[in-house]
């Protein structure tokens, strides 16, 4: 850390690092600097004069926003001069601006207001005719409302040096000045929404909110994505049970204030009208809507008839379910079912690596890790389109603290932008790379590595071996799909293994086997739809689903039960890093209930609900707490933020059935099949292009 | 696309004369020299420039946005250029601008209907020292005076070149 340097402001002898930034400095001591286009972590522009304060010694007023903090420094910040300055500066951005508050989506939260509020400019010497330019949509997520617009360039240097997409620029000059986007008239980029999150007014404005609601009307519900398995939280803005909003302007979570389009608008396939909103039962050859207690005496009266005569049982679980309906799931299949036929889509080799790692503490990579290690190395993963959060974290990391990055990978990623050393490879060939980068990352003083699922079984190990050989501080990330693959795997959701990376020891079919076997007597699907692309061999299997959607699985149904979305549901999910978060229940649809309840319900019905306990989530939490490695921390603190599970608790010695391991390479506009539900990332044109 | 050999040389030099990831600091006399060969920045050219110097469209088209003397519509043959702003404007130059208005029919940023003269009313040329000042093309003309204007005018609208107009003394800069 640079030395400390005392300075004062309005008369206060205060201390930073020397070369912190003034308006920083004052910041972290209290002292509010308005400003407009500085915004921390982004490159400095000057260019809104809001942040003017006076300095001894310097013969006019300077910005705060660019000027380091020197020993001696005397600065005031309170002066008539000061106050006449911010005033003008003010009046300047309002001559040409439209003040539609009553209408403007930012009324409420918007930083012009709030600082006209506080400086004044009440008045405004501008007699002029405004120049009005009308409002432009550049995608179905980003409108544009030129008026509104006070030029701070946030939005620019959000999308060139946060997403490094760089579809914002600004055209022509002084008070004609304007954002355009990158097609002229269109936007083709990542649709994630930065720009209009970080603008401090409303002129950019997003298709989803835009005139929902007035800000104040919402409540707030801090939750987690339920896409990928970046596990970025996210703060959904709920009005009368309606989601009309994402985001996370409170900084909280791993992601800070990051949320690409699945997290920030993709939380519409909760309310799309194809929900399923009552139970239903196959009535000659067709479903029908019946009530929770006559589809739930069916399928136990079924279940329990197939456990008398030692029928053969499928359970598979979800990658969205949360860890206590997993941890439930497999509790209700091993101890009132009977089968250790449980398995879910596996998606990255998270088992061999926990194995491969047995001996070692503190070897798998958090996400914060991968903004503040010292590089970086990228296998086998398009980062930036698979795991937009990480890649932004990659990206703030090289910004910020120059970390050195190298990307193996088949083809050109944006990661190359920002690479030490850029090697292609063939999928499945990455290693094979590596000792080309060997003298380089011995170099490094720390290094994490992320590898994708080309990267699994013995490759795993051998990757492995390779990171310890290099002599310095490794860690490792494998990159699993969605919200809680990891949490699937730590709750045991494979036949091989109990909670915990437990060896079960007790032999048990694989979803490929379930669906090919010709005796299987039962198959309960639990938000999963593993018949998008297969068949269930048995054709007289009696078969349960509980789904949101009429997916192809829930089709081939003998019963359907509607369940609750992941933002409809309290519990923890465990991100890719191994990160457990709190889900908060935001919104509810009709007629449905969560998977828990359900499991639990089926249970009762059996005469199981003693064994199983309630199906309260906080009660579930503390019987995994007692039971699977790594996760005894208390839930208060996982409510304040991610807490990172440690689960590697010697050799794990079960195969992991790299053969099994298939990921979907979910990208920006896809996610599993709820992608499909998503108006949002279906209307966007880089989803159609992407398909 | 293609350009000239002299103007392809031009651009080799410019492109060796930067680091090879600053490639970007070409694009703004790319644009200047380009634009003279193809009367005006055209959507080709934009695309050509910022793939040569490794940049976004919108980012060459930040740049012409934004520089007044990069033009998108063809100018005239001559392009006169009159300062109003303040040295220029105390001794004479708005009066000059309206004469030269008045004169050709046409105003900011137009052209004369056969093409040879186009008009822009310009900020500083920092030609103070020598106010009031008109700039054709890359050439000066300095204390130009009502008289020397209207000689000017009628010459370039009768086809002569400004070196043919022997009695408005040019300075080539
Ligand atoms: S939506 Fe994202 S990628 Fe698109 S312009 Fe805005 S910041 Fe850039
Ligand atoms: S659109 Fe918003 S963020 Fe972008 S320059 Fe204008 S005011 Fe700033
Ligand atoms: S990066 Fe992943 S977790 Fe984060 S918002 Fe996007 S889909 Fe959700
Ligand atoms: S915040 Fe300092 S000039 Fe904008
Ligand atoms: S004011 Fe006309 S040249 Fe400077």
């Amino acid at each position: 850390m640079a030395d400390l340097v005392k300075f004062t402001i309005n008369g206060q002898e205060l201390e930073a690092p020397a070369g912190m930034l003034l308006i920083e400095a004052a910041k972290q001591n209290g002292i509010e600097i308005p400003s407009f286009c500085y915004y921390e972590g982004y490159s400095l522009q000057a260019a809104c004069r809001m942040c003017l304060v006076e300095v001894e010694r310097m013969p006019k007023m300077q910005v705060a926003c660019t000027l380091p903090v020197s020993a001696g420094m005397v600065v005031r910040t309170e002066t008539d001069q000061v106050n006449a300055a911010r005033k003008s500066t003010l009046e300047f951005l309002l001559t040409n601006h439209p003040l539609d508050c009553p209408v403007c989506d930012k009324g409420g939260e918007c930083e012009l207001q709030d600082m006209v509020f506080r400086y004044g400019a009440g008045e405004s010497r501008y007699t002029e005719t405004k120049i009005h330019v009308d409002e432009q949509q550049w995608s179905p997520v980003v409108f544009y409302d030129a008026p509104r617009c006070i030029l701070c360039f946030r939005c620019v240097r959000a999308c060139d040096e946060g997403m490094g997409v760089s579809a914002l620029g600004v055209i022509n000059r002084g008070a004609m000045s304007l954002i355009a986007p990158n097609k002229g008239d269109h936007l083709e980029c990542d649709e994630c929404g930065q720009c209009i999150d970080i603008c401090p007014v409303g002129a950019l404005t997003s298709g989803a909110y835009r005139y929902q609601t007035r800000p104040w009307e919402m409540e707030h519900v801090g939750t987690i994505c339920t896409h990928c398995s970046d596990g970025c939280k996210t703060t959904l803005g709920v009005r009368n049970d309606e989601i009309v909003r994402g985001n996370n302007r409170d900084r909280s979570g791993v992601n800070g204030e990051f949320l690409c389009i699945k997290g920030r608008y993709g939380f519409d396939f909760s309310e799309h009208a194809d929900r399923l909103q009552s139970p239903m039962i196959r009535v000659n050859g067709k479903l029908e809507e019946v009530s929770w207690s006559k589809a739930l005496e069916t399928i136990s009266k079924k279940f329990a008839e197939v456990k008398a005569k030692g029928g053969k049982f499928g359970v598979i679980g979800s990658n969205q379910t949360t860890n206590e309906e997993n941890y439930y799931l497999q509790k209700f299949a091993r101890q009132g079912l009977g089968t250790n036929n449980i398995d879910h889509h596996r998606t990255g080799d998270v088992v061999t690596l926990v194995d491969a790692l047995s001996g070692t503490t503190g070897r798998l990579a958090k996400s914060v890790d991968f903004y503040e290690g010292k590089a970086v190395l990228v296998i086998g993963a398009d980062l930036a389109v698979e795991h937009p959060f990480l890649a932004f974290q990659i990206r703030a990391n090289f910004r910020h603290h120059e970390a050195h990055v190298y990307a193996v990978t088949a083809e050109t990623v944006r990661e190359d932008l920002v690479a030490t050393r850029s090697v292609r490879a063939i999928r499945g060939e990455e290693l094979s790379a590596l000792e080309g980068l060997r003298e380089a990352l011995a170099a490094e003083k720390d290094l994490v590595i992320v590898f994708g699922d080309s990267i699994k079984g013995d490759k795993v190990r051998s990757l492995v071996e390779y990171g310890q050989s290099l002599g310095i501080p490794v860690s490792y990330c494998a990159l699993v799909d969605y919200s809680n693959s990891r949490g699937a795997i730590d709750m045991g959701l494979v036949p091989e293994l109990n909670p915990g990376f437990h060896a079960s020891n007790v032999a048990g079919a694989t979803i490929d086997e379930l669906l090919a076997a010709n005796d299987l007597a039962a198959l309960w699907v639990i938000g999963s739809n593993p018949l998008e692309k297969a068949k269930v061999a048995a054709s007289k299997a009696f078969v349960v689903v509980q789904d949101l959607f009429l997916t192809e699985t829930a089709q081939r149904a003998d019963v359907v039960l509607p369940s609750a979305s992941a933002y409809e549901k309290n519990g923890t999910v465990t991100n890719g890093c191994g990160e457990v978060q709190r889900l908060k229940r935001a919104s509810a649809t009709m007629g449905t209930k969560t998977d828990l309840e359900i499991i639990g319900l089926i249970a009762k019905e059996m005469g199981l609900a003693a064994l199983m306990g309630p199906w309260l989530p906080e009660t579930v939490y503390a019987e995994i707490r007692k039971n699977v490695k790594g996760y005894d921390i208390p839930l208060p603190l996982v409510t304040i933020g991610a807490q990172q599970t440690a689960p590697v608790n010697g050799r794990v010695g079960v195969d992991s059935r790299p053969d099994l391991i298939r990921s979907s390479h979910d990208n920006l506009f896809t996610s599993g099949t709820l992608g499909r539900y998503s108006t949002v990332l279906n209307s966007v044109i880089e989803g159609r292009q992407s398909r | 696309m293609t350009f000239s050999p002299e103007l392809e040389a031009r651009f080799e030099k410019f492109l060796a004369k930067y680091p090879a990831d600053r490639k970007r600091s070409a694009v703004i006399p790319m644009l200047v020299y380009a634009q003279d060969e193809t009367e005006a920045i055209t959507q080709e050219l934009i695309e050509e420039v910022a793939k040569r110097c490794g940049v976004t469209q919108l980012q060459v088209d930040e740049v012409v946005g934004f520089y007044s003397m990069l033009h998108k519509k063809p100018q005239g043959k001559f392009h006169v250029q009159i300062c109003t702003n303040i040295s220029c404007l105390l001794v004479g130059g708005a009066e000059l601008w309206e004469q030269a208005c008045k004169k050709t029919g046409i105003g900011h940023k137009q052209n004369s209907a056969d093409g040879r003269i186009s008009l822009e009313e310009v900020e500083c040329i920092g030609a103070c020292s020598w106010a009031p000042a008109v700039q054709v093309n890359y050439d000066f003309y300095h204390f130009v005076t009502p008289g020397q204007l209207d000689k000017l005018l009628d010459g370039l609208a009768a086809g002569k070149k400004p070196e043919e107009i022997t009695d408005v003394k040019k300075v080539s800069c």
